[in-house]
């Protein structure tokens, strides 16, 4: 994150003490959190739009169940895996078990911030908790709640957790490396991206896709109105992630609120190209897809260059949606398309136009790897190697989950629609 | 007493409305229907995927009149509801055995005054 140099000079400048907290920075960084909370419910709502009306309930419960589930889960030993002091590269320990040793008075003890380490932890929490529900656009109209609650415990634990630790934690080996991931383009989207297309691969194409039933959005309004929660909540993911409020969280406030205009501009026009008639659904998918592609590299970029980020991220994925069809994996609401190539995207663009200007970790990273092409290989490093482990590890969680309590509802229950199959109650009753 | 039941394009509504007060009949009741006909479907792209829907959003309307003023009300939906498209619907005239109003428990063209 933005603490990324700093926890570096301090490393190097041990034992220093710790910095004293500040509270103007705090105040950011809890009504950040709180507007990250507000992503999920966004999330649950830009979802639900898209599905048929018998799947409507069942598709926001992929996302507010991770409110319920995820939030223990991390207080209980998720941020312990990712967060806590490793001896290895690769994952945390059990320090922070039960939030154990996670301070409300002082700060993180393994990087210098300036912060509460208890705020530190729900903030974090937060992220926990969207990413797999991100994942869960790709499985939406088909699968078993017990198996989808098994994967994304499992999940949780063994992918985001380590892959946070990776990416976050001084100890990880991606860190190490200086790859720059500001708000989690690879640890949120491209991980969820991932996995989404392992998870929708396992499970199986939909009973009407292969009866050439029309699948029509049960309603788009809804969709527009989490898209523009996801916006808003969007600025406390990306500028709450300078752990302060500081010339780096307007940069990346900045360059967050200009590429998500810049991404619906861009898969609008690419819209009115391909199929001659610019469309909301395509607004609200673009303006997601320029997000996406600025998060690792809000508080690292210009305005600008995040203008151009967005375009190219919102542009891209309105081609990269059609590649479902293409290879025939039923990805029901372009998880991959949309958070899979934006986060790959991000990664790269992050790489080429990160600002030592924007923000001085950008020298320290250019330095670790030798200037820009060896910054841009580390990034695309950072990318393949956390896809290429979110999208084996999820196939095989999906597989014991497959195993244990299945994943894949009866052709009854899917035909019936899942609210009333595996939930008892409707959507919209008359 | 008749029943007139009219399939017609949903945009034509307030026009047949208009026809229907100009010719006295004080009572219809619409319903939004789908249906095929010899029109074609409609395409709908939701982030590229394309659907033709083959069943096509009308309205139905039912109107219930004396025999005496069939002609008149037919005429003057046929008239309202055209567009001279593929599409533009059907009337059928149904023949009813008796009329009751629920709360005066009156009969026949009585029912409908």
């Amino acid at each position: 994150m933005a603490s990324l140099a700093t926890a570096q000079d301090a490393a190097a400048a041990a034992p220093a003490a710790p910095p004293a907290i500040n509270w103007t920075d705090s105040a950011w960084v809890a009504v950040s959190t709180a507007l990250v909370l507000l992503m999920t419910p966004a999330l649950a709502l830009f979802y639900a739009g898209m599905v048929r009306r018998k799947n409507v309930l069942s598709t926001m419960m992929h996302s507010f169940i991770m409110l319920g589930i995820v939030s223990v889960l991390w207080l209980v030993a998720g941020y312990s895996l990712a967060f806590g002091k490793g001896t290895t590269a690769f994952i945390g320990s059990l320090e922070f078990l039960m939030g154990n040793g996670v301070s409300m008075k002082e700060s993180y003890p393994h990087a210098a911030q300036t912060i509460p380490h208890g705020l530190f932890m729900l903030f974090q929490m937060m992220f926990a908790i969207i990413t797999p529900a991100l994942i869960s656009g790709a499985i939406a109209e088909r699968m078993k709640f017990s198996g989808y609650l098994l994967f994304t415990t499992l999940w949780s634990l063994l992918i985001y957790a380590p892959v946070a630790y990776w990416v976050w934690n001084p100890g990880g080996w991606l860190f190490a490396k200086s790859a720059l991931d500001f708000a989690g383009g690879t640890v949120v989207h491209l991980a969820s991206g991932a996995s989404a297309l392992a998870a929708c691969i396992v499970l199986g194409r939909r009973r009407a896709l292969e009866h050439n039933e029309p699948i029509l959005p049960n309603n788009l309004t809804t969709t527009l109105l989490g898209a523009g929660m996801l916006w808003f909540g969007w600025i406390g993911f990306n500028a709450g992630s300078a752990l302060g409020m500081n010339d780096i969280a307007i940069s990346a406030f900045a360059s967050t609120h200009i590429a998500a205009a810049t991404g619906m501009l861009g898969w609008l026009i690419c819209e009115k190209m391909r199929f001659g008639k610019p469309t909301a659904l395509g607004a609200a998918s673009g303006l997601v897809a320029g997000l996406v592609g600025i998060t690792p590299g809000a508080g690292f970029v210009t305005p600008v260059s995040g203008a151009i980020i967005g375009l190219i991220a919102g542009a891209a994925c309105c081609f990269a949606v059609s590649l479902k069809h293409k290879f025939k994996f039923d990805d029901s609401l372009d998880v991959v398309g949309v958070h899979g190539v934006g986060g790959f995207l991000g990664a790269i663009l992050t790489g080429i136009f990160a600002s030592v200007e924007v923000n001085s970790a950008v020298q320290g990273a250019l330095d670790t790897n030798n200037g820009r092409g060896g910054l841009i290989m580390t990034q695309l490093i950072g990318v393949l190697t956390v896809g290429a482990f979110a999208f084996i590890g999820t196939m095989i969680l999906m597989k014991i989950a497959q195993a244990v309590t299945g994943v894949r509802t009866s052709d009854g229950q899917e035909s019936e629609g899942l609210d009333l199959a595996l939930h008892g109650e409707a959507g919209y009753n008359l | 007493m008749t029943k007139i039941e009219a399939y017609i394009r949903t945009q034509r509504l307030e026009e047949v409305q208009e026809a229907l007060e100009a010719a006295d009949v004080s009572g219809m009741t619409v319903t939004e229907v789908r249906g095929m006909g010899r029109s074609k479907g409609v395409t709908h792209t939701y982030r590229g995927s394309q659907y033709t829907l083959s069943l096509n959003p009308r309205l139905k309307l039912e109107i219930v009149v004396t025999d005496d003023q069939v002609a008149e009300v037919v005429d003057a939906i046929q008239k309202a509801a055209t567009t001279n498209e593929v599409g533009d619907g059907k009337i059928l005239i149904i023949p009813l055995a008796d009329v009751i109003r629920i709360r005066t428990g009156e009969r026949g063209d009585a029912s409908l005054a």
